[in-house]
């Protein structure tokens, strides 16, 4: 099955039953298969009339109680980040999948890229902190859409898919899983304020139409969801909140793979760029070479890195410029060399070894 | 029931100006959904930015206040994710025709069951008084000091020509035409639009030669061509003053709309 194709299945088996987007190339068979299996499914799909649009209507969705979703890429995703953002400040779960391709601008179209890498992390205005999953088979673009939704809903955040044009579009094997594992979203306790924070900083969610007489603004509200946007101590607590609900829990929301914890030279790679190292490692099995895969970039989890107590190196393949290399580099003594490449084509593995060879 | 028990009381004062038209819009839309016998709980208020969109923040049910401009495409997914719910969005002519112009016509396009009331004040009225999309030809602002030189835009004929099933134009001098409008509009399947030109005495008013509230209501009453009268005019080849304006019932009709409960 082909990466987008799988992605769409996934979310379908997390029970995601709308889909609101625009078409983009490299993302648009995720659309399209939605749209071919959500009316059969009891389901919503719409093509609306722009990327913001979207999103929106996946917001709007999502305040029904129902699991939803949009996929796009880059164009289409720096229109979404205004939304995006009120998602964040409304809490808002939703599942957005970014088939990265070349930048800036129209770029690219039909090549690969992890140009959006930081964009998803920071593209709107203001503070805040997101959760973005990195998929590098076909498996994990059904594995991770999924749980996904999970995070979306245990969080109240929104979620990204930080796919590439070349796992979206790849082929590969796919094993459907009986069924996949459904964390619920915590509903809204009785007698709680809507915006109310227990222990784990996630307000419970008030679906629309229940009852719960909910005031949703994107300005910044008390915990009543009143708008008090003067307060500087509201506004404060509010956007620590948001931010300290997805960091405080980064090492549990952590998941990558580990291959030689006692390796001097480590890579650490996310999406297309893990399977030029993994080959790599095939090719060369030396104890020396380490690998942490990332199957989640955002938030962080600096703790990974100490996995590798024997560190010398850490070695970082990206489709971009250096944009992750940036964020671990902040995280460690060790020198980081990042790998950067541009133009849509994949690392190889001898380019990788060269990397190695320049070690010495 | 009345309409003063769809009001979030704990919310007040509200943040409108003395002599602002938004509360006599809210009254009659409130008025109005009072007498369809709808609960609470399966009424939902969605708007976008402005003076017009802090409405959904002074009633009781479960309301969205989103992004600028695209309060149409949130109710959208609310609607389609749920018909059940009824689902009425409060939007303002920046609002709605200028960052929001292309959700509007594809909303009108897919004649989606919502039923959407612009507050016309024909300014920005919460950033200060600059020009909008209907800001009328000469009309002083703070973007436009020497007059506006843009064509306004007709709101009722973009809804019509695009697809919508009920488009209806009133004043905030027309309460009772007004409040029969939007019920009309809540009755209706499919896309409904009521227009609703209404009073800016802070930022409209008080630079366009209307020194006190009644004075651009009395504008309302005196320039209001009800579109009956204005359809015989035309038959009788009788010109149409450029200051009139036409209100009234502009279309009614049924085409096929999305999003209604089965």
């Amino acid at each position: 099955m082909q990466g987008n194709t799988a992605c769409a299945e996934g979310a379908l088996a997390a029970g995601c039953r709308f889909f609101g987007g625009y078409p983009i190339t490299p993302s648009t068979e995720v659309a399209e298969q939605m749209a071919l299996r959500l009316p059969k499914a009891g389901g919503v799909f719409i093509q609306m009339e722009d990327e913001i649009a979207g999103i929106a209507a996946v917001i709007g969705a999502s305040w029904t109680g129902m699991r939803a979703m949009t996929a796009t890429s880059g164009p289409g995703f720096s229109l979404m980040m205004e939304n995006l953002g009120f998602a964040v400040m409304t809490e808002t779960p939703c599942v957005v999948v970014n088939i990265q391709r070349g930048g800036p601008s129209t770029g690219q179209p039909t090549l690969s890229a992890q140009g959006d890498m930081l964009q998803c992390r920071f593209g709107s205005h203001g503070d805040y902190s997101v959760i973005a999953l990195c998929p590098a088979s076909v498996q994990e673009m059904y594995d991770l859409t999924a749980e996904a939704f999970n995070l979306a809903d245990r969080f109240r955040v929104p979620v990204f898919i930080m796919a590439d044009e070349i796992i979206g579009h790849m082929r590969e094997r796919l094993i459907i899983p009986d069924n996949v594992v459904r964390t619920e979203r915590k509903a809204l306790k009785k007698g709680d304020l809507p915006f109310q924070a227990p222990d784990d900083l996630v307000p419970g969610f008030p679906v629309f139409g229940k009852g719960y007489g909910v005031h949703v603004t994107g300005l910044t509200h008390d915990e009543r969801g009143y708008p008090c946007a003067t307060s500087p101590t509201v506004h404060e607590e509010l956007v620590k909140r948001l931010v300290a609900k997805v960091e405080t829990a980064r090492d549990t929301i952590a998941s990558c793979d580990i291959v030689n914890p006692e390796a001097t030279k480590v890579f650490i790679s996310y999406g297309a760029p893990a399977r030029a190292v993994q080959q790599l490692l095939h090719d060369l099995p030396r104890n020396d070479i380490g690998h942490l895969r990332l199957r989640v970039v955002w938030p962080f989890a600096e703790s990974l890195l100490a996995m590798f107590p024997e560190a010398e190196t850490f070695i970082v393949p990206e489709q971009n410029l250096g944009q992750v290399a940036r964020e671990i580099d902040r995280h460690t003594d060790r020198p980081v060399i990042p790998v950067p490449k541009l133009g849509g084509a994949l690392h190889s593995p001898a380019e990788l070894a060269g990397v190695l060879e320049g070690l010495r | 029931m009345t309409y003063t028990e769809w009001m979030r009381e704990d919310r007040l004062p509200h943040i409108y100006c003395v002599g602002c038209g938004n509360g006599t819009v809210i009254n009659c839309t409130l008025s109005a959904i009072d007498t369809m016998g709808w609960k609470k709980e399966d009424t939902i208020f969605v708007s976008g930015i402005g003076c017009s969109s802090r409405a959904p923040g002074y009633i009781i049910t479960d309301s969205l206040h989103t992004t600028h401009g695209r309060a149409l495409a949130f109710a959208t997914g609310i609607k389609l994710a749920n018909p059940a719910l009824h689902v009425v969005v409060f939007t303002g002519d920046g609002d709605l025709a200028a960052i929001g112009g292309n959700h509007f016509i594809h909303a009108c396009r897919r004649n989606i069951d919502l039923t959407v009331i612009c507050m016309n004040n024909m300014i920005y009225g919460m950033t200060g008084g600059q020009g909008s999309p209907t800001t009328p030809v000469g009309a002083i602002s703070t973007t436009t000091p020497y007059g506006s030189g843009e064509a306004a835009f007709d709101l009722g004929g973009l809804a019509s020509a695009a697809g919508a099933n009920y488009v209806a134009r009133w004043t905030s001098y027309h309460v009772k035409e007004l409040t029969h409008a939007i019920r009309a509009g809540l009755e209706s399947p499919g896309f409904s639009f009521i227009e609703a030109l209404v009073q800016c005495p802070t930022n409209y008013g008080r630079r366009n030669k209307f020194r006190e509230v009644m004075d651009q209501i009395e504008y309302f009453k005196s320039h209001a061509l009800l579109v009956q009268k204005a359809e015989r005019l035309r038959e009788e080849g009788t010109k149409i003053p450029d200051d009139m304006f036409i209100i009234g019932e502009l279309v009614k009709r049924n085409r096929p709309a999305l999003g209604v409960q089965r």
